[in-house]
Formats: C-alpha cells, structure tokens, sequence
C-alpha cells in the first residue's frame, strides 16, 4: 500500500527481503504460534484522506461549546487564562516535540536547559528550593507528595483538608490504597481547614496534613496557624498551590511547606478537557534526594563548558526497580516547556499584575452579586473564586445560561452533600467588566 | 563564563522590559491590603526573567537548536518507537473545539469530545483485543499501576488477599518493577533462557497461590517473540493469576497477534509510541488501559459510555478502583492518537507493523558481522547487539552511542535490557526509508572498522556536538537544580 508515512518502494522491499533472506515479511511473523496470529484485518474504520479527516474533525470539534465562542466562569482546578501567542510558536518547533527524554545530553541541551529554567521559575513562585522537571498534573503530583511523606516519616496516615480539590482527594486516595496508606479528611470550617478539628485529629502517627492554598473554594487558608499545629507533631506541611495565585500571594515556602505541588495548566497551558497539563513538584533542599521524577542538573565538560544532565538518577525506577519509591517514567515535559514560556513572557512584572487582576475582577464580582442580592457562601479573603448560593440546581442554571453563550460556574453539590444549589464562580483576568455584568444579570432569577 | 555557553533566560533579563500583554484592567481597583489578611500579600517579587517578545523567540529558538527530535534526523531509540509524528495531529489538536473546552462544563456542550473518546476506546479495544479500555493514565507507568491497582481490586473482591507477588520478567522495562511495588505488590524476577525468552521452568517455579499477576512485554525488550506465550498464559491462570501486557511494544504486533487473544487479562497502551502522540521531549504521554470483562468492574471511574444517541461519563461503578488521574486522562494527547489510527485504517496499521519488522531484520541482518548478535532469530520492531566485541578492543558501548552522535544520529537505547552485555537495542521504526537504514548502517560499520583500527576517535567521541561529555559524577554530588543570581 501507499501511504504518506511508510516511505519503503516495493523494490526497497523486495532487497531488503533478499538481504535477509526470506521470501516475504509474512515469514518474519511466523514465531507467533498458529492459535493466537490475528488474520485479516481489524474492525475499524478505513482511512481517510488528509483533507476529509480534517473535515471530518472540525465539526466533531464544532460539536463542543469552546471557551473562545463562549464566555467561561468555569475553574474549580483548571481555568480560562491569558495564553501568550508566543507559546504555541516556541511548542511547534519539532526539535522540541518530536524528541523523547534527553537521555544523550549532548544533543538534548536545548530541553535540558528549558527543563533547568522551568526548575528554577517553580522555585521562585513555590519559595521552594528545589523543584523537578514535571508530575502527570496537579492531582498526582499531591499523590506522590503524601506518598513521599509516608516514606520519609515511616508513618501510614494523611490528613487533608476536605477543601483540596475533589478530584485530588480521590487521586490521593487512589494512590494511598496503593501502599496501604490511611487517609482521613479533616472538615473545613466556613470554607477554610477547620483549625481546631486538626488539633484534635494531630498526632505522632500523621506522616503529612494536605491543604490547598489558595483552596477549592477559592479561600485563603490560614497558613501560619496550620503550620505550626502540623509541625509540632513533626508531620509535613504539604500544600497545593495555584502558582499563578503566588504572583500576589505570599509563597508556601515563606510559610514553611515541607512540600508543594500543584498544576501549572495556569501558565500558557490549554485547558484540553482536563489535559494534558502539567504537574510540578517542589520541595525543601533537606527532601532534593526523595523527590520523584526527573531532575536537571548544571555541569560542566571537559573544556569547562556548562552543561545540562539528568541528575540523582539513582531515586529512579530505571535504577532502583522494585526499591523505587515512585514509578513515573515519562512526564510532562512539553508543557513544562509551554509554561516556561508562558512564565518568561509574564516574567517578574507580569505575574504579578496578571495574579493582582484576577483578585480585583474576582472581587469586583463578588460586589456586584452581592448589589444585586445575592448571598455568596463560605465567604472570606480569597483568590480568583467565590461561592454563590443559588435557588435551583446548578446544572440547571448552567444549561439555561449556555444558551446565552455563557459556561457557569462549578455544581459544588457534586461533592459537598450541604452545598447544593452553589456555584462556584472563576473570574480570570480574561473577563472584562461588561461579561461579569452580563452573567450576574443573567443570573438574576436565580438568587436564593 | 565559557565563550560558547549558552545564555540562560534570567541572564539575559533587563529591568524595564517586559514579554506580555495582558487585558485592560476595567474593574476599578482595590487595595489589595484590604483584601488579604496581614502577611499574605507577598513582598518579595519572584524574580522571572525581564525580556522582549523576540529575546524569548531567539532565546528559545537557539535551544531548539541545541536539540535533536525525529524531524532533525534518524532516532532508533529502541523500546521508545521514535516513528515520525504526522503534522495534521497537531493541528487537530488545537483545534478550538478540542484545545478549549473545560473538562467541567454539561456533558450536553462537550458531545464531540465524549463521542471522539468513546470511537476512540471502541479503537483500542478491537485492537488489543480486550473487553473495554479506560483513557484515563497519562502515560505508560502511570497505566501499569492503574493495571495492578484493578488486578489487585479483582483479587481482594474475590476474597483472595494472598496475592502479593508480582512476576517480573529480568529483562523487563525498569517501570514494571516500580510500578509493581507502588500498587503494593512485592516483584519476584524470572530468569530469560539462552534463546532470550521466558524460562518456562522457572517461571513455573516461581508462580503459585500468592501471584497476582505475570507482567510481559511481547515481543519482549530483546524484540523477541514469546513463542511460549500460551503455555505461559496458562501456567499463570491455573496458579489463579492474571497476565499483564506492557504495551511498549505494540508496534511489533499490529493487525498480526492481539494481546487478548494471547491470554492477557489486562494491557496498557503508549499512544506516545505505537500511535503517533509527540515524545514532546518526555511526555506528555497517555496510557490507556484495556481489560477482559472480569476485570470491567474495577475500571477507574468515570468511563465514557453511550446511551442512544448520547455520551455521558459513567460515574456509577461501586467496585472501580477510584480515580488515578483528575478528569478524563490526557485528552490532548488522545485526540492525536485518535487522528492518527484514522489516517492509516485497518490496511495502514497492518503496513506499520509490517514495515516496522522488516526494517529492524534487514538492520540486524546487515549489522551482525560487525557486532556481536545475542540472539540469532528473526526480530521484531527492534533488535539487540552486544559490543562486547568491541569491548575487548577498549571501546564501550557508550563510545559507540558518542560516536554516533558525529554522524547525526540520536544512538539506539544502551545498556538496557539488563540481561545483554554493553547492549545496544535498535527500533528503525517503519516511518524510516531503506536509505536512512543504509546510511546508519555505514556509520555502524565505521565505527565497528574504528574500534579496530582507531579506538581513540570512538572513546574520545562525540567530537562535533555544543558540548562534550558532560561530568555527571560531579552534577551529582554537588547538584545545582536551580539558577541562583550571582
């Protein structure tokens, strides 16, 4: 047959046979037994040309409501950011994404340094000191934290805030279960950790207390008294963090995190249904040997030329096997890259102003539903997210404004049996003054 | 400073400049001390780099120089199929209604997507097979423990908590092992025998009443078949096992041997491999995980189901595992796999495999005078050499990989599978012409003539790259993870 990606000519083939010495390519499968060789062809669908294909896919992609023809107060863990333009033209150059793990350093130094910088730009939004070259996404990066913490502090029980992420409570769990590690969620109070349940809960026997800063419901939480509780029993402070929100936010290493994790997905990193996005992993220098995943490393050659390595090889499970604490392999290196990028282009400034301009839109609709009639819930100091409390179902309500071009905000009756009828609301930088007026007027039958 | 090092990004930051372009701010402004408690406003600026839109594209545009991936050139990394990732995936991709939708939003706005998921899993599973397929691992080790998770879910519901042990070939990929002992399991090594295959006897001696599963590459990472696999299938079912596919190498075996009709209960799947998603320069991957329908229960949750006309994602499975990933997997990546099995059809994928196999036995064909070959039997998508050969003239495999490098080659993987002496595992891929394999093959030749004749131009290689050999002892010992300011 031809085809655009198998260059080889019948005579190429027919040489190559000779060369081998059998009389057709059939013969080189005859080492699978009769009983399990697969005749025929399989049951799916017949190719299709470049240009039908393309056809083809554009309206599947047009069956979905996008956020560039919609208007998206949608977050809850992934949202709606300014992409820099340039990104996508720095991803699309095929030196980068058609190369795998720079396993030969010398003719991967382009990735190598790119992943050595992504380290560095994590640790300076994280105040973390040492950072790795990407987790899967948020949720197992937080899995492998608590697994981290188990390891470290020989103790089987977590602890984490019933206000992390409901998906990332579910991944830890997941990972938990794997090593026969207990974990218990610790209630929340009015929207942030519930202090003084904590104390109650702490004890000798906790490996890490997980909590998310800014959290699920968008609050603050209270990041001193939390560190001193968990500490005082000698358990990590392991936090998830929106790194965006640490262009304002004092960082968790400040606060004394022993470990943070979270998603960068905030950072040039298309929202794709959920991914790929991409994970990052920080820790104290005191836990650099213990991190999973890869890490880069500066070196120098010969001649005293700077150089970038794959470092401490020996954590990995191509090293250490059945001994190895984590079994990631491949990450998520191009969009290490994407937020790289995305991360120069904001830069120092930028960050900053970008983090600053979801706190005052976010606020300013906070006082718009609020002169309008509405009662936010679990209300307080908070990030890009608040909770309104609605008179019908969430679901509901989202339909009714998808018609208007509007994707409405999370159904927090998912998760919290006591939340229902509440949204959760996301207001980036992206939504201008007139959008966040459009929405709370659109909502206006619906306050409780 | 060196002369020639490359500048990194926060040495070329300038006070005042800036690379971006945010929204008008058209709320009006409050203070932000207002707002946040006391010591949550943070002080002290990250320092990011300061730099123009063209200092970012020039800056990043010399790293890429500085990179090797399969559009630079020949890649026969073996075990990672480094075949030619076709443009039109990309653009698919980014396409709006895939790139941007929120994996919250009413199943009603997201149809498209679901449906491509859901013709997606129905793809898989004629493929390998199995039963029903999961989208939801990001990459192959991620699949494998998602795989014992359900192995061992399967076995606890069935009362059965003596299985503890995981079988582990000893020339397996590094990640079975790990992934092995982080879904609880402890691993047990079976031997190889001298053809490179499963050693029945062994394997019969180390399977019994405390085996979970056996965990098998196949073809196996000698690029061999496991001709015994039925027998091996059926030593493991009747100890109550179940049989584990890594599916790194699916490229072998397309359209010519299913996964479950060998007796695999459950399989995962590299789309960054076999179908075409970018190595990305280490993932994003994405590793799907398919299973018999005993194993259909314990899936991680949610699914992607049809119900008459419509796709929803089925939350409703008392008995799944729970969620190993937030949302649905890594999506991106699944819709240019999606893309990909749809431009090569039945009739394509079956030319993939085939050329894949041909090309890997004419390299091994043409090379084994010059290297030494463990195993004297056709291959599959990839081989293994032995420089040992070399070896004894003082030039080791990693020499032969360096020189390589002089010629414009990525090498072939090193020193893996364990089991083979200074190892070297070649996968040409199919998506490589008969010229590129011959040119490769010449170079091989001349490095093997070198060894012999010139061994000081291999050891003290590679001679035209950025950069030498790198002191990784040192990067080691004393490591710098991060950039500090002078």
């Amino acid at each position: 047959m031809k085809h655009r990606y198998l260059p080889m000519t019948e005579a190429d083939k027919q040489a190559m046979l000779e060369t081998i010495g059998v009389s057709s390519v059939q013969e080189l499968f005859n080492d699978i037994p009769e009983s399990v060789q697969f005749k025929g062809e399989y049951k799916i669908k017949q190719a299709k040309s470049e240009t039908a294909l393309m056809k083809e896919l554009t309206q599947l992609a047009g069956k979905n409501a996008d956020l560039k023809a919609n208007t998206c107060f949608l977050g809850a863990g992934v949202y709606d950011h300014y992409m820099p333009v340039i990104v996508d033209h720095v991803l699309s150059r095929s030196e980068f994404y058609t190369a795998y793990t720079p396993y030969q350093p010398e003719i991967s130094q382009g990735e190598l340094q790119a992943i050595f910088e992504f380290q560095t730009m994590i640790c300076e939004l994280t105040g973390m000191d040492v950072a790795n070259s990407s987790m899967y996404d948020g949720s197992t990066s937080l899995a492998e934290a608590a697994m981290l913490s188990t390891g470290q502090t020989k103790r089987k029980k977590v602890l984490i805030s019933s206000a992390v992420h409901p998906e990332s409570k579910e991944v830890v769990k997941t990972y938990a279960k794997g090593q026969y590690v207990e974990v218990v969620e610790i209630p929340h109070n009015d929207g942030v950790t519930d202090l003084d349940a904590l104390k109650e809960m702490m004890s000798d026997e906790i490996a890490a207390v997980i909590v998310q800063y800014p959290n699920f419901f968008g609050r603050i939480e209270p990041m001193k008294e939390l560190e001193e509780i968990i500490h005082g029993q000698k358990a990590m402070f392991v936090v998830s963090s929106n790194p965006l929100a640490l262009g304002a936010l004092t960082p968790p290493g400040k606060f004394g995190a022993d470990i943070v994790a979270g998603d960068a997905q905030v950072f040039g990193i298309p929202t794709a249904f959920g991914g790929p996005h991409c994970g990052y992993f920080a820790v104290t220098n005191k836990l650099m040997r213990k991190v999973p995943g890869r890490l880069v490393g500066q070196t120098t050659d010969d001649e005293g030329r700077r150089g970038f390595v794959l470092t401490l090889q020996a954590r990995e499970q191509h090293i250490r096997r059945d001994k190895a604490t984590s079994n990631i392999c491949s990450n998520q290196a191009l969009n290490a890259l994407a937020a790289s990028v995305a991360m120069t282009a904001l830069g120092k400034k930028g960050v900053k102003e970008m983090a600053t301009a979801n706190m005052q839109k976010a606020y300013y609709a906070k006082k718009v539903f609020k002169e309008n009639g509405f009662e936010l819930a679990l209300e307080g100091p908070s990030f890009n997210e608040f909770v309104v409390k609605l008179n019908r179902p969430v679901k509901e309500v989202n339909q009714a404004l998808l018609q208007k071009g509007i994707i409405g905000g999370y159904d927090l009756g998912r998760d919290f049996t006591d939340l229902a009828n509440h949204m959760l609301v996301a207001v980036t930088e992206l939504r201008t003054k007139e959008e966040i007026d459009t929405f709370v007027k659109e909502l206006g039958d619906y306050h409780a | 400073m060196h002369k020639d090092d490359q500048a990194l990004i926060f040495e070329l930051t300038k006070p005042g400049r800036v690379g971006y372009s945010l929204p008008e701010m058209d709320v009006p402004e409050l203070d932000l001390n207002e707002l946040l408690p006391e010591g949550f406003l943070r002080e002290e600026e990250p320092e990011l780099p300061e730099v123009s839109e063209l200092d970012i594209m020039r800056h990043y545009t010399a790293l890429s120089r500085r990179n090797h991936g399969v559009d630079s050139g020949f890649y026969p990394l073996g075990s990672c199929t480094m075949k030619y990732n076709p443009k039109i995936n990309e653009n698919v991709a980014r396409f709006n209604g895939f790139a941007h939708i929120h994996p919250l939003q009413d199943e009603s706005s997201v149809q498209g997507a679901l449906e491509l998921m859901y013709d997606l899993q129905e793809h898989l599973i004629e493929i390998t097979g199995m039963d029903e397929v999961t989208l939801q691992p990001a990459a192959g080790a991620h699949g494998e423990w998602t795989g014992l998770m359900m192995i061992r879910a399967y076995h606890e519901a069935n009362g059965d908590t003596k299985r503890t042990k995981v079988v582990v070939p000893d020339s397996a990929h590094g990640t079975n092992p790990a992934s092995a002992t982080v879904a609880g399991f402890e691993t047990i090594t079976v031997k190889s025998d001298e053809n490179g295959l499963v050693d029945l006897e062994d394997l019969r001696s180390v399977v019994g009443e405390d085996t979970a599963a056996l965990m098998l590459t196949n073809p196996n990472t000698l690029g061999l078949f496991e001709e015994n696999i039925l027998e091996m299938a059926e030593i493991v079912h009747a100890a109550g096992g179940k049989l584990y596919y890594d599916g790194a190498n699916l490229n072998a075996v397309l359209s010519k041997a299913r996964p479950g009709d060998m007796g695999f209960d459950v399989v995962h799947l590299n789309l960054h491999k076999t179908f075409t998603g970018p190595h990305g320069g280490g993932g994003p991957g994405s590793g799907p995980v398919g299973v018999k329908a005993d194993l259909i229960p314990f899936l991680p949750k949610p699914i992607v189901a049809k119900r008459g006309d419509e796709f929803v994602l089925d939350y409703d499975r008392p008995q799944s595992i729970g969620r190993v990933k937030p949302y649905y997997g890594n999506f991106g990546i699944n819709v240019r796999a999606y893309t990909y099995i749809r431009t090569m059809g039945p009739d394509g994928l079956k030319a993939v495999t085939e050329y894949a196999v041909l090309n890997a036995n004419y390299m091994m064909r043409r090379l084994q005078e010059f290297y030494d070959l463990p195993f004297d039997r056709h291959c599959k998508h990839e081989f293994v050499l032995s420089g040992r050969r070399q070896k004894k003239l003082g030039v080791r495999t990693l020499d032969i990989a360096k020189r390589l490098l002089d010629f414009g080659y990525h090498p072939p993987t090193i020193y893996f599978p364990l089991n083979v002496e200074e190892c070297i595992m070649i996968e040409p891929t199919e998506t490589e012409s008969k010229e590129t394999l011959d040119a490769f093959i010449d170079a091989m030749i001349q490095i093997a003539k070198e060894a012999e004749e010139n061994p000081e131009i291999v050891q003290e290689a590679p001679h035209t790259t950025v950069i030498g050999r790198l002191d990784e002892t040192t990067a080691a010992r004393k490591p710098i993870l991060r950039y500090q300011k002078q």
